[in-house]
């Protein structure tokens, strides 16, 4: 009894203490989940002359997949973007996040493109707008434009099947 | 990943020298740039966590004090700027937190710990009254201490 409280205050601690363990201070929950993916309208990569804007993929889930050719760890997750459009169950947009054309589109030429287009956010703008803080970061977005996941740094194998596909098949309903 | 933090920390540290050697802001600084400077100074650095916007050479950081500036000199309030910052990436980028429901523990936990420490030790110290109350000394008790002070015998008055 004596011990009660130091005892009571010491599990605390170990429980706060192993809460914080759990967590990445990298990720920073992103406030825009569950709103609207914020609008825009870019020149596409392989095309310049034309352009694309969010609103054309309105009644469709689709994820849209910050890149750049600079960035190392896209590399990382390049191979299962590259698979998993290959199975067609969703599609991806790139976002070329400030980036020089030429390299980005070398840097799909060497690694595959599992994009069904890219578009070039040469300043970093639209990045700014989607709170962009690390290439690569994807967004997942469902069919009223809404952002309902966002994966920050790459995607990994676990992610996809435990937290992205399961949540397609749910909002591709 | 290992690989990732390993480059952003060097990038940091590497970030951290060469601000250093930054140039200081000089007198004459506009009205306006003061203003990103103060707003700048209260936000903070995605990439590399433990740097305001102000200190950080992060791309991302120089991108935002532009952006920052551009918004100063279109005329936005300093509230309407920072709301444009935490819409995109949420709380975590101001340095002092907002005072609301979820953040109660944070703001007002400090004084809860140094409430309870104080009950504490009022608590302990009520309980030992005879520490707190001054007692006659017996004289038995006085001999005894004069041999423990003076082992070899001396006797002092």
């Amino acid at each position: 009894m004596k011990f009660a409280i130091p005892l009571a205050v010491f599990s605390l601690l170990v429980v706060f203490l192993a809460a914080g363990l759990q967590h990445d201070p990298h990720e920073v929950p992103s406030p825009l989940i569950d709103k609207p993916a914020p609008a825009f309208q870019l020149a596409q990569l392989h095309e310049p002359s034309k352009t694309f804007s969010p609103q054309e993929m309105r009644g469709k889930v689709w994820l849209l997949n910050t890149w750049a050719s600079w960035c190392i760890s896209c590399r990382e997750e390049h191979p299962l973007l590259v698979e998993l459009s290959r199975t067609g169950v969703v599609p991806i947009l790139g976002l070329n996040y400030k980036d020089r054309r030429q390299d980005a589109i070398q840097t799909l030429v060497e690694l595959g493109n599992p994009y069904l287009l890219s578009v070039l956010d040469t300043d970093g703008r639209v990045g700014i707008d989607y709170g962009v803080y690390g290439v690569p970061e994807t967004y997942l977005i469902d069919k009223n434009g809404l952002i309902r996941f966002k994966q920050i740094g790459p995607v990994t194998e676990r992610v996809l099947n435990k937290t992205i596909l399961p949540m397609v098949k749910d909002l591709d309903k | 990943m290992k690989r990732l933090l390993l480059s952003m920390l060097m990038i940091c540290c590497l970030s951290g020298f060469t601000s250093a050697k930054a140039p200081r802001p000089t007198a004459d600084e506009s009205e306006a740039e003061k203003r990103v400077t103060m707003l700048s100074r209260q936000l903070r650095c995605l990439v590399c966590q433990n740097e305001t916007l102000a200190d950080s050479r992060a791309d991302l950081a120089a991108d935002l004090r532009k952006e920052i500036r551009e918004q100063v000199v279109a005329g936005r309030t300093d509230g309407e700027i920072i709301g444009f910052l935490t819409d995109r990436y949420g709380d975590f980028v101001l340095y002092r937190p907002p005072v609301k429901p979820r953040t109660y523990v944070l703001w007002f936990g400090p004084f809860l710990l140094l409430g309870s420490g104080l009950l504490a030790l009022y608590r302990s110290v009520k309980r030992r009254p005879s520490l707190l109350r001054s007692r006659r000394v017996s004289a038995e008790e006085r001999k005894r201490a004069r041999q423990l002070l003076n082992p070899v015998g001396k006797e002092l008055t």
